[in-house]
């Protein structure tokens, strides 16, 4: 990649990045693990639109991947994470967290199934060490292979249609959760029809090398079908309104928080449905027992805001203005036009349909407006269209 | 001489002196200051000791001083500024060489270059010790409470303690895990320590430095731990764990004191060393100067380490017997050596490139903690270490005042030396053979640092000791042990700034929280003097 160490060059470019440069009208860059990841390429809005309307393309190499290979790939993934996973089978993918002793969550990620000897598990936060204290014991090596795959999401309703005129064969018939090796433009490519957009959408995984490829061939068909790179900011919008949290931004991961009351365990964060007691000793169950028991004092919820005005970093309240929580994310949610946020309440206001109060800062000309806005408590997952989960996928 | 009487007179003038200093002045109280040299600042001076160059020849970095005394004395104003400086690196023999940065994702690749592991090992070891950072941090303000004490003070001292360590906001509520951790951490080695986090040698040893300088402790001894953290706990404008340079030198920081002091109303009475502590009726009432004229106080303040205080200017007939025993019992052992170094250029380093920011922070030399083990070995064995843990740093880079254009200084801190050598103690051939030792070793990592040598100040712990005054040379006015800090600093009963002597006080870096040149003790003991004389202690502090 070109990317030897140099003080000169504290961020590491994508294989992708000779085209995000050309792209990235803005030169506006976020830190992505150590990656130079475009923010906004030229306007948001319509990197969202593009990816709730046509096709949006999403440098996502950054992610940390590790493979886990060795007879007892399985046994360790199962032992990791909360979910069970000895089922799982060859070209699935599942959806996982992971805890620590304390049943606090570390990460959430996807495992990807090879064959049952070797799996591959993506996140968002570097865990090279927890997997391999974890592997001790268990016939599997665990290898960090992020620097050796490129990865691009490809998400909105016309990514089936577009990889079909491509000649991916068959794209259409794999189903949600799945994956396979496909032929794009002349490359071996790996596709998963994941993404974090809550939308029709493909993960196109493929070696440095191809990048360039297959980058310019997603958008071939550009000028009947409009498909547009997306920034960070596009993406941080989709994934609110699909109702994924994000480890760092809605709860401390539990190996990184400094102050020990910000973790949080799998209940707190609407994830019970990840956690199955019933399977054999994973990390973190004998305190997720207990955990079940016990009242939530906290959750993390969606919240359907009066107004139109973003709640981000906004304090919660109960009618009779006790401070009851914060929001974690908050946008406008151009689909849904609706006030959207994540938020944390406490016990009393937990169930769906319970109202709370948002104080909201709004800024306008150098005066901010206190605006006290009514909140109906929520699923998280404001945006779940039949598409996405339609098999085939419409092309 | 004027015949003034004194409300307080302070007797030695070191940052924590004048800072006790300042603090009374503001009160109101008719205060004074009585300096040996004809300079103030203690360790904490910028001297020009050959021309053109200023040197920082004790002390040369500064990251402790707490801001709460910066802005209380209004040190700016009287021309104080701190620069803070990027990175760091350790070279090794083989050409290698490990920088830190602090640039987060540069710094992690510089680690990852020997082990991936270690890179985001760093993580979880940089949020660890920060935590042990917020829960020391309110304690350096605090008077130690006695826990054997039934007094109000003491009980409320102890509760406010506790009542900090479980708040829900400001360390978000520490359960048993982190009171477990931190016992650990402030009783362990600093190479076990280490161990749990990091694989790599370099690594490991890049970060055992901190638990080592100043320290007649070695990376295998327990209590090493703890001397790392007391390094980490300062900060740059809320940078927790960041250095920076005092523009001018670190006499910069007592310069500003100094004029913060008179601004107020106090006096500096230089070159005038105290002989002796003037004590009637078990009461201090005045000093006696070399010269033989007195000064009288209606209360004194020792900025003098608690053995010099006690062994050499109060008269041991005024002293309970247990007292005078537990201050002969203070370990304050030298075993340290610093080089101060006008150079015609900058060095070119064999490893480390130009123009690297890494180059321009501290620079270390150690191949190991196994080499630093070895180096303490020597130390107890009474030589100076063969190959000895090496911190250097060139402060003209960043700041314009301390070497002529083009010309640098170069402060060398070296670890270890002991204060009495095992064949036949220091002489002048061997203090010139000890320093060309140490400028050989630096030599070998570098292609132009023999020629480009103007010339050298090489101070052992005896040179240390006769300068400052600080006894063996001991740069943090004794050991930072678990036996030496908190209620039992310096002696165990006396940990409040009070002395067995009625009217007389501690305030140096003998006393609670410790050496370096943070200001807190010089604070803590004008609180508890303004608390006796029921007065307000007026304070960001608090």
């Amino acid at each position: 990649m070109g990317n030897s160490f140099s003080f000169t060059k504290p961020l590491l470019e994508t294989p992708f990045h000779e085209r995000t440069y050309e792209a990235c009208y803005n030169n506006d860059w976020y830190r992505w693990a150590g990656y130079k990841i475009a923010r906004e390429y030229s306007n948001t809005e319509l990197e969202y639109t593009a990816m709730r309307n046509t096709a949006g393309v999403l440098d996502i190499t950054p992610m940390h991947k590790y493979d886990i290979k060795g007879t007892d790939a399985i046994k360790f993934v199962d032992k990791l994470v909360t979910r069970n996973v000895t089922e799982i089978n060859s070209g699935q993918v599942m959806y996982i967290i992971w805890c620590n002793e304390d049943g606090n969550v570390i990460d959430d990620g996807t495992v990807f199934c090879f064959n049952s000897n070797h799996l591959r598990i993506f996140c968002a936060e570097r865990n090279l060490n927890w997997f391999s204290d974890t592997a001790i014991g268990f016939n599997v090596e665990v290898e960090d292979v992020s620097d050796t795959i490129a990865a691009l999401a490809f998400q909105g309703p016309l990514t089936c249609k577009i990889l079909n005129l491509l000649n991916v064969k068959d794209i259409e018939n794999l189903k949600p959760f799945y994956f396979d090796k496909f032929d794009l433009n002349g490359c071996k490519v790996t596709i998963s029809r994941t993404g974090f957009s809550g939308d029709l959408g493909y993960e196109i995984w493929c070696k440095n090398e191809d990048a360039i490829n297959v980058w310019d061939s997603l958008f071939t068909f550009n000028r009947d079908y409009k498909v547009l790179p997306a920034g960070m900011n596009a993406l941080e919008m989709v994934r609110v309104e699909a109702g994924f949290i994000q480890p760092n931004a809605d709860f401390m991961s539990a190996e990184q928080a400094l102050r020990p009351n910000r973790v949080r365990n799998p209940y707190e964060l609407g994830m019970g449905w990840l956690v199955d007691l019933n399977k054999n000793y994973f990390t973190g169950k004998k305190n997720l027992v207990n955990l079940k028991k016990k009242t939530l004092t906290k959750k993390l919820v969606g919240l359907d805001i009066q107004g139109d005005k973003p709640a981000i970093g906004s304090v919660l309240y109960d009618k009779n203005k006790k401070e009851i929580g914060i929001v974690t994310a908050g946008m406008w949610s151009p689909s849904l036009k609706s006030n959207i946020a994540f938020g944390y309440v406490d016990k009393d206001h937990m169930k769906i349909g319970s109202k709370v109060f948002a104080e909201i800062y709004h800024p306008e000309e150098l005066e901010y407006k206190k605006i006290w806005a009514e909140c109906s408590v929520v699923k998280k997952q404001f945006f779940n269209p039949p598409r996405r989960h339609k098999v085939p996928a419409e092309i | 001489m004027p015949k003034t009487k004194y409300d307080v007179a302070i007797v030695g003038g070191g940052h924590n002196g004048l800072t006790t200093a300042c603090y009374l002045a503001k009160a109101g109280l008719k205060v004074a200051v009585i300096e040996r040299h004809s300079y103030v600042g203690g360790a904490a001076v910028s001297r020009e000791l050959h021309p053109g160059w200023t040197y920082s020849n004790c002390s040369y970095v500064c990251s402790l001083l707490r801001p709460e005394i910066f802005r209380d004395l209004e040190l700016s104003k009287y021309g104080l500024q701190i620069i803070p400086y990027e990175g760091s690196a350790t070279m090794l023999d083989d050409g290698r060489f490990y920088a830190h940065y602090s640039d987060h994702d540069l710094n992690y690749r510089s680690i990852a270059q020997f082990s991936k592991k270690d890179a985001e090992a760093y993580e979880r070891f940089g949020k660890d010790v920060m935590r042990q950072c917020k829960i020391i941090k309110p304690l350096l303000k605090m008077t130690p409470p006695d826990p054997t004490s039934f007094r109000p003070k003491d009980i409320m001292g102890l509760l406010e303690f506790a009542k900090y360590f479980a708040a829900k906001d400001e360390l978000g509520g520490l359960g048993e895990k982190e009171i477990y951790d931190t016992i650990r951490f402030w009783t362990m080695s600093v190479r076990d320590y280490l161990e749990e986090y990091f694989e790599s040698d370099i690594v490991k040893a890049h970060l055992a430095g901190s638990a080592i300088i100043g320290t007649a402790l070695g990376p295998y001894s327990p209590g090493s731990a703890y001397v790392l953290l007391h390094h980490y706990m300062g900060e740059v404008d809320g940078t927790v764990g960041a250095w920076g340079y005092s523009r001018g030198g670190m006499g910069s920081i007592t310069k500003a004191m100094a004029a913060s002091l008179k601004a107020n109303g106090g006096d500096i009475i230089a070159g005038s060393p105290v002989t002796k502590i003037l004590i009637k009726n078990n009461r201090s009432h005045g000093v006696v100067l070399e010269n033989g004229d007195e000064i009288f106080a209606d209360k004194l303040v020792s900025n003098l380490d608690v053995k010099r205080t006690f062994l050499k200017v109060v008269e041991k007939k005024e002293l309970p017997d247990d007292f005078y025993n537990a201050v002969k019992n203070f370990k304050i052992r030298g075993s340290s050596g610093k080089l101060n170094i006008a150079l015609d250029d900058l060095p070119i380093w064999k490893s480390i490139p130009e123009g690297d920011p890494a180059g321009t922070g501290d620079l270390h030399i150690t191949q190991s903690i196994e080499e630093m083990e070895g180096a303490y070995d020597d130390w107890k064995d009474g030589r100076w270490s063969q190959f000895p843990y090496v911190d250097m740093c060139i402060p003209s880079i960043n700041d314009p005042t301390m070497a002529p254009q083009g010309k640098h200084y170069m402060s060398v801190f070296v670890q270890y030396v002991p204060y009495n050598l095992a064949d036949g103690g220091w002489t002048e051939e061997k203090r010139l053979e000890f320093g060309k030792h140490v400028m050989g070793r630096i030599g070998s990592y570098s292609e132009n640092f023999n020629d480009i040598i103007k010339h050298a100040e090489i101070r052992t712990p005896k040179e240390l000791e006769k300068e400052v005054g600080l006894t063996e040379g001991n740069i943090f006015q004794g050991e930072l042990t678990m036996d030496q800090l908190m209620f039992n600093r310096p002696i165990p009963g006396y940990a409040q700034y009070k002395t067995p002597i009625k009217n007389l006080y501690m305030c140096g870096s003998s006393t609670h929280p410790g050496g370096g040149v943070m200001g807190a003790p010089g604070a803590n003991a004008a609180r508890e003097i303004l608390i006796d004389l029921k007065k307000q202690f007026n304070s960001h502090y608090i």
